[in-house]
């Protein structure tokens, strides 16, 4: 137990120490998340009124994030099926590192999800026996479930293998195997729930669609391994620790798979929509041509078009992805041009027009933009904190004093 | 209601509730700016200094009381008792009217259907103020179950219709006329949604929310195909004199902040047999 303690204590100094570049970083962060919290808690005074929801479009921005981070979460699998069940060494190094941001994208998921909500402090009633959670019947129910499970398990995995190797030890396999394989499958589970969430229901024909849990996959699938490059190539540049070349090249073969087939998905829904040309087709002609006039989201739908297609130029150009510059600007392309298309691309013409015809457009407002960004600076933060320790302790740096 | 104030009497009167009151519309007209308009950050400025001081100010919206109170189908009828006399307590001083707080239960044998006749609408909308009134429904934000939408004679393509259609008369001409709210569906896909059964179909047909219990997740808005029901996105706001002091638990009792709300057949009056 004492040294549960002091592996605590020492993380956590380990986590708050660092250069001063590092420091900036972390209080960066810190002021950002504060700001977030700051406009929050005048959200939880005021009502959602903060933000610009309307009757018409009951969804927005927090959700579009949280679509995106179950994504993200749910691409780690993509390390941890080469690891343990191909057994590739080099991959092994890094594992830990997709774990934990499954663990973050997870949180982060988790506070959308709750500042999106008109009554927080009713979290109470999804707990078992104090609330009733309407399990099986609502999707909802599902995804709070899948995905407070996969959280627990992407802190078990890494939690356990680095407290083993923080005290010299041999991991013992049954201790954490299982459970790895146990989140292989339940990575898959988190976004096909998440899609059957809102495919689920004929009255949004937009969302109505058998391909929702397919595209959900394949897009994270290219979004995911694209933080993952960044991720490394700045622990690469900002630390002593080496990523291997071999490991980019695994992910950008991933990425150069997922993201044309995310086009091609993407595609077979468009000819779906536009062929038929049905009443239904309405959201989708709002979102690439607009309609009666409005067309708030067709710049951004195109443009993350354009984003994801010059990401896939660089990421079959060998030329291009060989070097450090291409490689981030694909990466990032390929996050943005994601992000876009499957937050505010997809969630928002849901609504729009509604099923009685009305036609509400929806930017989200400044507090919405701050709340946002605070999540994402907590999700940088407490990523940062536990990439560097697991980091440190996988390199013998931290280590129990016996 | 332009031009007519309508917040709560009671806090009118403390001129540190006003004052905070000016602060938070400060800060909320700041926050609400949309992020691709010029002079954004000048805004955020503003609003981050103004929000400190709201900051400051911020308390918690639900009591300990609340916070443990009971699903509405586990209540026993001495739970009831409290909670009803609580609603009415707390009507009582923030508008300053004695209400009371009923709860008619579902009849045996008896089933709800409602009708409209659509070649007898003449979209005058009464319908939609009648129900605004007697349901306690928040005039500041608006909120109205009914939305009466005008069609181009011999069409039913909703998109190419309008719910904001004005002028001196109507029946405009060669205009129908066609009311939605919510329908009370015998397989309700937004009670199929709810997380938490905040919302469920009696055995009378009437789907209803317990508002105490609503997380105001709002997927059950994103599942309804009629697009039934409305969020209290603020605390709404009734004038003292419109409060209809006949209200139900499950109906037309005033709504607390952050949860949703839509039709519910008038349970208070049509159970009663009104
Ligand atoms: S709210 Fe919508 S889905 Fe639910 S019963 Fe009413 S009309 Fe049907
Ligand atoms: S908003 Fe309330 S009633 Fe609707 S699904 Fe969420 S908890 Fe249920």
């Amino acid at each position: 137990m004492r040294t549960y303690f002091q592996y605590w204590r020492d993380m956590l100094r380990c986590a708050f120490t660092g250069s001063n570049v590092y420091y900036a970083w972390i209080a960066l962060l810190v002021l950002l998340t504060a700001s977030g919290l700051a406009v929050y808690v005048i959200q939880l005074r005021v009502g959602l009124a903060v933000t610009n929801l309307t009757q018409q479009v009951s969804w927005g921005a927090y959700i579009a994030n949280f679509t995106f981070l179950v994504g993200v979460a749910a691409a780690a699998v993509l390390l941890v099926v080469p690891t343990y069940v191909y057994h590739r060494e080099d991959i092994r190094e890094v594992v830990l590192i997709a774990e934990l941001m499954a663990a973050t994208a997870i949180v982060m998921c988790l506070l959308f999800v709750t500042v999106d909500l008109g009554r927080p402090e009713r979290f109470i009633h999804f707990l078992p026996f104090l609330g009733r959670l309407n399990f099986p019947l609502s999707m909802l129910a599902w995804d709070v479930i899948v995905l407070t499970g996969y959280l627990l398990l992407n802190l078990h995995v890494p939690g356990y293998l680095l407290y083993q190797l923080y005290r010299g030890r041999q991991p013992a396999k049954a201790a954490y195997l299982p459970f790895v394989f146990l989140s292989i499958f339940w990575a898959i589970s988190i976004h096909t729930v998440t899609a059957f969430l809102y495919g689920g229901f004929g009255g949004r024909p937009f969302w109505n669609t058998a391909i929702m849990a397919p595209r959900f996959l394949v897009s994270a699938f290219a979004s995911g391994p694209a933080i993952l490059i960044l991720v490394f190539v700045a622990i690469d540049r900002f630390t002593d620790i080496e990523i291997r070349e071999s490991i980019f090249k695994f992910l950008r073969r991933v990425i150069s798979i997922a993201l044309p087939l995310n086009f091609f998905l993407l595609g077979c829904e468009l000819f779906k929509e536009f062929y038929t040309d049905s009443v239904h087709t309405a959201s989708a002609e709002y979102l690439f041509f607009g309609l009666f006039g409005h067309g708030l989201l067709v710049p951004y739908i195109w443009s993350a078009l354009a984003m994801s297609g010059a990401a896939i130029v660089i990421f079959s150009t060998e030329r291009l992805y060989r070097d450090r510059r291409w490689l981030i600007a694909g990466s990032a392309l390929c996050v943005l041009g994601v992000w876009i298309e499957k937050g505010m691309g997809l969630i928002i013409p849901g609504f729009i027009p509604t099923p009685t015809g009305d036609l509400v457009e929806y930017t989200p407002s400044a507090g919405e933009f701050l709340i946002c960004l605070g999540i994402w600076a907590f999700g940088a933060l407490i990523f940062t904190a536990m990439a560097k320790v697991a980091l440190a302790i996988q390199h013998g740096r931290l280590r129990a004093q016996t | 209601m332009p031009g007519k104030s309508i917040s709560d009497e009671s806090t009118q009167k403390r001129p540190q509730a006003r004052a905070l009151r000016r602060v938070e519309a400060e800060v909320e007209t700041a926050l609400k700016t949309p992020i691709d308009r010029r002079g954004f950050l000048k805004r955020l400025g503003a609003a981050g200094a103004t929000a400190t001081a709201a900051v400051a100010t911020g308390g918690c919206t639900t009591s300990w009381d609340t916070f443990f109170q009971k699903h509405y189908k586990e209540m026993t009828d001495e739970d009831k008792e409290r909670v009803f006399a609580r609603i009415e307590k707390e009507a009582e001083k923030r508008f300053g009217r004695r209400v009371t707080v009923s709860d008619p239960g579902p009849l045996d044998g008896v089933s709800f259907a409602f009708c409209i006749s659509l070649s007898l609408c003449n979209g005058n909308r009464k319908c939609v103020h009648a129900c605004v009134e007697e349901n306690n429904q928040s005039r500041n934000p608006a909120i109205q179950y009914i939305k009466v939408v005008e069609l181009d004679r011999g069409t039913l393509n909703l998109e190419k219709g309008t719910a904001y259609y004005e002028g001196d008369s109507v029946p405009a001409a060669d205009k129908v006329y066609l009311p939605m709210q919510c329908n009370q569906c015998d397989n309700p896909p937004c009670v199929k949604a709810c997380p938490v059964e905040a919302t469920w179909k009696e055995k009378d047909g009437i789907v209803v929310i317990d508002y105490d219990w609503c997380i105001g997740c709002r997927y059950c808005m994103a599942a309804c195909p009629y697009e039934a029901r409305r969020f209290n996105y603020r605390e709404p706001q009734v004038p003292r004199a419109d409060i209809n002091p006949n209200q139900g638990y499950l109906s037309n009792r005033v709504r607390p902040k952050g949860v949703v709300e839509k039709c519910h057949f008038c349970l208070h009056r049509t159970r009663n047999g009104h």
